[in-house]
Order: C-alpha cells, then structure tokens, then sequence
C-alpha cells in the first residue's frame, strides 16, 4: 500500500522520467534511452545492476515489484506499465 | 549450422577465460583423502580449506563405523522416494532425533541441503502467500522461489528496514507471509541481524523461516546455530539445515514447532519425487548428530582457527568479509589475479575455493576459504604464508597494505570498520554459492 504521504506519480510521462533518471545513474549520461530501449541488453547493465536499480525503483514509487513481474519486463515501456500497475493495485 | 548449446557462447568464453590461465575448479580430481584437511591433488599433498568440512567430521570413526554396519545390513539404497517405497527405521529415527535436538515439534528429512530449501519453501508458500527473501539468498532458496506459486519479493541484503518496508506494504492482504534468511550467508561469512528480523516478523505477523546450513555445529553452547545463539529459538517458525557440511554426509532436514507440519511431505515435490537418504548416510548422520551438542571442544578449536586465519590474513593487508567467520573470503576486483593467487596456492598446495560475479556479492571476485576445527595451527600458519608470499607476488598487497592493517587489528576493531563499510554500500548480489553462474538464468537480468 502506498503510504499517503508519498507523492504519487501515476501518469506514465512521470514514471519514465523517474525510471530514466536512476537508468542514467548506472547507464552514463550518453547511454541511449527510450521507450524501446531494452534494459538489459541495450544498457551494458549486469545482473546485481540492475536488482539494485530495482531496489531504488521501489522505495523511489513506494511499490514492492515481485521477481515475477520483473520477469515479463523487457524494455522500459514494458517497466512503466508495470509500475503504473503495481501503483494502481496497491492505492 | 547453430547447435543447442550455442545460448552457453558467453560463460564458455568466461570459462575459457578461467582455464587459460591454469586449472578450472570444475576440473579439479582429489586423487586421494588422507583426512578432513589434507588430500592429494595432482600428486601433491594438498591442505583442503575450503570443504565446509567445520568440525572435521567426515572421518569420525563412530560414524564411519555405523555407516559400514548400514550398508551391510541394509543395502546400499533405498531405491525410491519414502512416499512410494515407505521409511526406513533410520529416517524415522533420524527425525525425531532432530527434533529433540532442535526442542521442538517435528522435523522432516530431505535427501539433500539444496532440496530441504526448494521443498520447505516451494510447500509452505502457495498461491496468494508472499515469500519475502534476501537479495544475498543461497540458489537453493532463488529456486525454491521459482518452484512455488507465491509473490517473491526480495529486500535489501541483511536490511530489516526494507523488510520492513515491504511488510508494510502487505498490511491488508490475506496470504502468509513467509520471511526466508540464512545464518551464515556462504560467500562472506557475514551474519543475519536475527534479533531485528525476529521483531519485524513478530510485528507484521509474518512467519520466519532461517537455514542454518552454515551455523549447525558451528554457532551456539549446544551447536544449534545461530538462532540458539541470539536466544530466539522460541520465535522461528521454520529451521531448514543439511548434513553436508558440519554433520560430514549428506542430506537435508526441515524442522518446526508449529503444529501439522507432517503435511508438508505431500505437497512438497522435492521430498516426494525423489529417492530418500539411504541408510549409510542416515546412519553416519545419526552418529554425527548425536555428538554436536557435546563438542564444545571442537566448536572453540574451529573458532580459535578462523580468528588466526582472518586475523592472519588482515594483518598481511587482505580485504576480507566483515567478521570473523569460519567462512573467510578475500575480497579481489581483478579477474586474472584473483584466478592467478587461487592456481598460485593450488601449486603451493592450498586448495581454497574461487567464486566470480555474479554469483558473489558487489561483483566482487572471491578467494573463500572454509576453516576447519580439524585444521591444525601449523597448517593455517603455512596457508597465511602462502598467500601473503603470492598476493605480494602479484600485487595484491603491498607494505602498506600490511602496516595499515596491522594498525587496524592493534585498535582492534578492524572487523567492524570493514563491517561499517560494507553496510554502507547497496547490495547486489543472487544467486550466491555458484562459482560460474549463466547470467542469462538469472531471475534479476530478466528485466
């Protein structure tokens, strides 16, 4: 459940620049990322990279994202959606 | 034309990697055992620090004695899973004993540490249950994770207050939420922070599940780890633990003081779709077992020899994990001279164990060494040696290195500086206890 004093960011455009501002912090400044950008292949991320930008992802959205959800994740639309999901399931 | 191993093209290249520059663990033959601490590898006697072998039990006549006499009246195995072909008078036997180890109700044996995690956990946790795991968690716990039908939500390693957070995000809904941590996590030798975990799960409700895989024998007046230890027996749900490490065979057990855990045996596949323990190795883990409580001797000999190895291996200038464990790791961030210092103790003759990213916490490459009470002060002692004459060899340590540490271990806290740093630093890690993981199996790189 997100917590009420936990600003909310549910509109798609706002969830993709939060997740493309923690990208930034492990991808560089001059990676290349877009909606279609897969995360794990595009980015040069490893494994523990990328759970832990997971990790910042969810205290950053108050959300928990079970490692099943994270599963059917490919690229960053698919993470937004996903987060959008998870925001609206836990209000 | 493409074949079905083409998707392996990455780790066989890491692989390679590996073995250009001399042996592959995977590759190593013991030509012989001579004892819990000595083999011949190659035609060289060979120290064995890194077997998980803690109270050097693989060797005790009583238990070798009662494995024999198993054998020969009962055959070499049981042929088939308890639920099809019944129990043997052993397993039965076995079970209770563990109980009345434990002080509590019941317990159930698995044929192996890995299956005791996949069973209990894949069976306690069902659909619309919650399994809430460390981001540090054995393969065997990740696996057990896939094999269930709950939500798998990982927190922070060793972090009770993103547990926290994540419980709390769970207030409301109806499934069980199931807590799994270890004792010792098997890389480092770091500890859970189990008297904070308990408070969290007490408070939310949840139910607490602990594998002492590493800390039976090894923690505690009585060996019952580290839950004995913290004095929190009363307060875990589930203990999950194996025979392959301080007990000196192998196989698995889960215990409980809950009420009806007997069921568990029917929905858990791994018990019941596989062959059962077969009576030597029940019998040897029975003798075993049966010692642990009484070998206060032993466990203060294991720990006096991890304090000289860790210490040792500080004071040479090393980076280790934050505590003295029986589990001691140099922590290395260059591939090929953390390959290089373990083939180099290989030749000196030391055998210790080499784990490489991603299987290892930070990305960091692992010279882990297990310690032994059956290790003699001499063997340890050349070991030190060893390795501070290939690390300087290779510049791994430096003077500096040394006098820097030597200051640390005069102020003595020095574990507990390196401790402040490693908390401060966020986790990545899964999967651990693999050497060469396939990164593409791994569950966080699906994203």
């Amino acid at each position: 459940m997100a917590s009420s004093n936990t600003p909310v960011k549910t509109d798609p455009e706002t969830i993709m620049l939060e997740i493309k501002t923690h990208l930034r912090e492990r991808a560089g400044d001059n990676a290349i990322i877009g909606p279609d950008t897969n995360i794990t292949r595009d980015l040069g991320l490893d494994s523990l990279a990328i759970m832990d930008f997971i990790f910042d992802l969810e205290d950053s959205f108050d959300i928990s994202i079970p490692m099943e959800r994270i599963a059917e994740v490919q690229t960053l639309s698919d993470l937004t959606k996903t987060i959008a999901v998870l925001q609206k399931e836990a209000a | 034309m493409s074949s079905i191993f083409d998707k392996f093209a990455p780790l066989q290249e890491q692989h390679t990697a590996l073995t250009a520059l001399g042996r592959s663990p995977d590759q190593l033959q013991f030509e012989d055992i001579i004892s819990p601490t000595e083999a011949m590898l190659n035609g060289k006697r060979t120290i064995l620090m890194g077997t998980n072998n803690y109270l050097g039990m693989t060797f005790d006549e009583g238990a070798v004695n009662a494995a024999i006499e198993a054998l020969k009246t009962q055959g070499t195995g049981t042929t088939g899973s308890r639920i099809a072909n019944g129990s043997y008078n052993g397993h039965k036997a076995l079970e209770e004993e563990l109980a009345v180890f434990y002080g509590m109700r019941s317990a159930i044996l698995f044929s192996t540490g890995y299956q005791a995690n996949l069973g209990a956990i894949a069976a306690l946790a069902g659909r619309d249950d919650y399994l809430l795991i460390d981001a540090d968690s054995h393969a065997s716990i990740y696996d057990a994770c896939r094999l269930s039908d709950a939500q798998v939500i990982r927190f922070r390693h060793n972090d009770p207050v993103n547990l926290e957070r994540k419980l709390k995000r769970l207030e409301g809904t109806s499934g069980s939420k199931l807590i799994v941590v270890e004792s010792i996590y098997s890389m480092l030798g770091d500890m859970v922070p189990l008297k904070e975990f308990v408070e969290i799960k007490k408070k939310y409700g949840a139910y607490l599940l602990i594998d002492e895989a590493h800390s039976l024998g090894v923690l505690g007046q009585k060996g019952r780890g580290l839950c004995e230890r913290e004095g929190v027996e009363g307060d875990i749900d589930f203990i999950t633990g194996t025979f392959s490490k301080s007990i000196g065979t192998v196989g698995g057990f889960l215990v409980s003081n809950l009420p009806g855990l007997g069921i568990v045996r029917f929905v858990s596949r791994p018990y019941m779709f596989t062959a059962s323990p077969p009576p030597s190795v029940v019998a040897s883990a029975r003798k075993t077992l049966a010692k642990i409580a009484g070998a206060t001797d032993l466990r203060k000999k294991l720990w006096d020899n991890a304090t000289q190895l860790y210490t040792g291996l500080q004071q040479a200038g090393f980076e280790l994990g934050p505590t003295i464990s029986p589990i001691v790791a140099i922590r290395l961030s260059d591939p090929e001279k953390a390959i290089g210092l373990w083939n180099g103790l290989l030749d000196a003759g030391v055998y210790t164990n080499l784990a490489l990213p991603p299987a290892t916490p930070f990305g960091w490459y692992l010279l882990r060494s297990s310690i032994s009470a059956a290790h003699t002060t001499e063997q340890i002692a050349l070991a030190i040696e060893v390795c501070t004459r290939i690390g300087r060899e290779l510049g791994l340590i430096t003077l500096s290195n040394s006098k820097r540490a030597d200051k640390t271990a005069q102020q003595g806290n020095g574990a507990a500086q390196l401790n402040g740093d490693l908390q401060t630093r966020p986790c990545a890690t899964s999967e651990t206890e693999s050497a060469v993981t396939p990164t593409t199996d791994d569950p966080a790189a699906r994203v």
